[in-house]
């Protein structure tokens, strides 16, 4: 059931938002023994929720837009006095004293928030398997990685054990697991959802979005938690986008551009897409142009350079990000005899090899004699990705991926090289490096059997009509997707 | 790691760059994970070399997607005395968080030679 007519029928006070809790809790306890799609359900405090939620109902209150409805959080937004772990062990037994913003405005909207989802140790990594509590494994083949960094949220969705969650893309890591998982991933353009009690990755690529097995869910669920948030100095000022009500006007004349160097259609582009994922793009694009847009090669020719400098940008704001961790406000302490061993110490038991790997490239990028080199001309390629992406949206409204060179990977199969693993994210880090707005649709199936997802990219702030297409896609592809398990 | 003034183009990361650079992250490496990771930042710098045929000069870095500027609120206390007590009940939580605190302070083991 979605989470629209799981909200209504709260709304209605035909269904009880316990028994939806209940439903999806009884999901959980028979399927996550197979997925662990989560660090933490928290089924007592969602009970309580429930009936607080009921009982406004029963006093013809307005219980809000998500009344009722189950929401999975990433493990790296905060819960105030619930354990955030950011699937780190240097976080160990740390309790934030305060909520995110998006939590708040999930209270206010009435959702009830039933746990805290795997991730790749703070958001680095592109399997789920980078995790200090183990991986997460894909419900739709439980040999293959769910996809990551938010494994977890993607998993718990496409398993039904959630009709809706909140994960973090820094680099993809939204879209990506959504198309390995076969549901509905959005990462909106920046600063259009707080980050405020978002542990920090990299601050000017970070944004929250949503999971849904449906487009109008992850628009229901987009809304509720955009908007401009005062404690977030990033955040965009304007009010949440109006996506659900635009979503039935269909595709009939936006311009659509195919990027040739991310589709591994064009002489200069990139290599290493699957050709079932290429065959899958190629029926999205006739499906929008079956639907009436006028669709179209399109060239972007520095989005081939964007995993190079995401992998020197990222990991040097990570780095700063990162000193925090050093045993002495919050979480894992190793004593010593000095506080410089101590940080020391913290730090060695406390991260993993990725986050490890990735501290020392971001401090080497950023080092005396190293900075121009790597970071400087980062920075100068992160110009012309925004340049060429604005050339292109001189031509076209929209421009269209695939989400991921391929299907779900085996897991194990990448973990121990860490080049292969970044390859994940070749067609999804440009949107992150220029601020902009992408999702992820399920477009059919691989020759695995394994979902395909289809990535649609906007200009800033261009969500109603990347939602437009999406829905297009989806229905083209033959409803919302289905449950696993 | 001496500072190259016109190195455009570094050489390959070094075993002792790596050792180096893990000192300044505050992190402990032994002689095996040192061999690993200097392989594997390797194999990303060299990723990165492509850039290195792009002709740049002229073009603005972009650090940040959006134009920043620093944001004020109004210049009025948020604590007064009436939020006082909040005040005192989140410091003493984020207190309590701490691995270790004394008197309201965060406890950390020496700093400079002898404890006092």
């Amino acid at each position: 059931m979605s989470a629209l007519s799981l909200a209504g029928s709260v709304r209605s006070g035909e269904r009880s938002a316990r028994s939806i809790v209940e439903e999806h809790l009884a999901a959980i306890a028979d399927g996550e023994g197979q997925i662990h799609a989560f660090n933490l359900v928290t089924a007592d405090a969602a009970l309580e929720r429930a009936d607080r939620v009921d009982d406004v109902v029963a006093q013809g209150g307005d219980p809000g837009l998500l009344a009722g409805v189950p929401v999975a959080l990433k493990d790296n937004m905060c819960t105030r006095g619930v354990p955030t772990t950011c699937g780190s062990r240097i976080l160990d037994g740390w309790r934030p004293p305060y909520d995110a913003t998006v939590v708040e405005r999930l209270d206010a909207a009435g959702a009830v928030i039933i746990g805290k989802t795997n991730m790749d140790e703070f958001a680095m990594g592109s399997s789920t398997e980078n995790s200090a509590f183990g991986p997460t494994f894909n419900p739709r083949d439980t040999t293959r990685v769910p996809g990551g960094s938010s494994g977890g949220s993607a998993a718990a969705v496409a398993a039904g054990f959630t009709p809706l969650s909140l994960g973090s893309d820094t680099g993809g890591s939204i879209r990506q697991p959504a198309a390995l998982c076969g549901v509905v991933g959005v990462k909106p353009t920046y600063g259009a959802v707080s980050r405020y009690g978002l542990v920090a990755f990299a601050s000017s690529l970070d944004q929250i979005g949503p999971f849904a097995r449906n487009v109008a869910d992850a628009a229901l669920l987009l809304e509720a938690v955009a908007g401009h948030d005062p404690l977030d100095s990033t955040s965009i000022p304007v009010s949440a986008p109006d996506l659900l009500g635009v979503l039935d006007r269909g595709v009939e004349g936006l311009r659509v551009g195919v990027i040739e160097e991310i589709s591994g259609s064009g002489p200069t582009g990139l290599e290493g897409f699957a050709p079932d994922v290429q065959a899958r793009l190629a029926e999205a694009a006739e499906a929008l142009a079956a639907a009436g847009a006028v669709v179209e090669k399109a060239s972007v020719p520095s989005t081939v350079f964007g995993l190079s400098a995401y992998y020197v940008i990222a990991p040097a704001e990570a780095s700063s990000n990162l000193a925090r961790f050093d045993g002495v406000r919050f979480g894992l302490r190793v004593d010593a005899e000095n506080t410089v061993d101590m940080n020391a110490a913290t730090r060695t038991a406390g991260f993993g090899d990725e986050v490890k790997r990735r501290i020392m490239l971001g401090t080497y990028a950023l080092s005396a004699g190293y900075y121009d080199a790597y970071y400087g001309k980062s920075q100068k390629v992160r110009t012309l990705i925004v340049e060429d992406f604005a050339r292109a949206y001189q031509s076209f409204d929209l421009l269209l991926s695939p989400t991921a060179p391929t299907t779900a990977f085996p897991i194990g199969e990448k973990v121990d090289d860490p080049m292969l693993m970044y390859l994940n994210d070749v067609c999804t880090i440009p949107s992150n490096l220029a601020g902009h707005p992408a999702m992820s649709v399920p477009f059919g199936v691989g020759d695995d059997g394994l979902p395909v997802g289809v990535q649609v990219l906007a200009p800033a702030n261009g969500e109603p009509s990347m939602f437009r297409a999406a829905a297009v896609l989806e229905a083209a592809a033959g409803g919302s997707a289905g449950v696993a398990l | 790691m001496e500072p190259d003034a016109d190195t455009s183009t570094p050489g390959r990361i070094t075993r002792d760059d790596v050792a180096y650079v893990a000192r300044l992250a505050r992190l402990n490496l032994t002689d095996f994970e040192l061999d690993g990771f200097t392989g594997q930042l390797a194999d990303v710098l060299d990723h990165a070399a492509d850039i290195e045929a792009l002709d740049l000069d002229g073009v603005a870095p972009t650090s940040h997607p959006l134009p920043l500027s620093n944001v004020f609120r109004a210049d009025v206390p948020t604590v007064g005395p009436a939020e006082e007590a909040n005040h005192r009940l989140f410091c003493d939580e984020v207190i309590a968080a701490a691995p270790a605190a004394e008197e309201s302070r965060f406890r950390v083991p020496p700093v400079l030679g002898e404890a006092p």
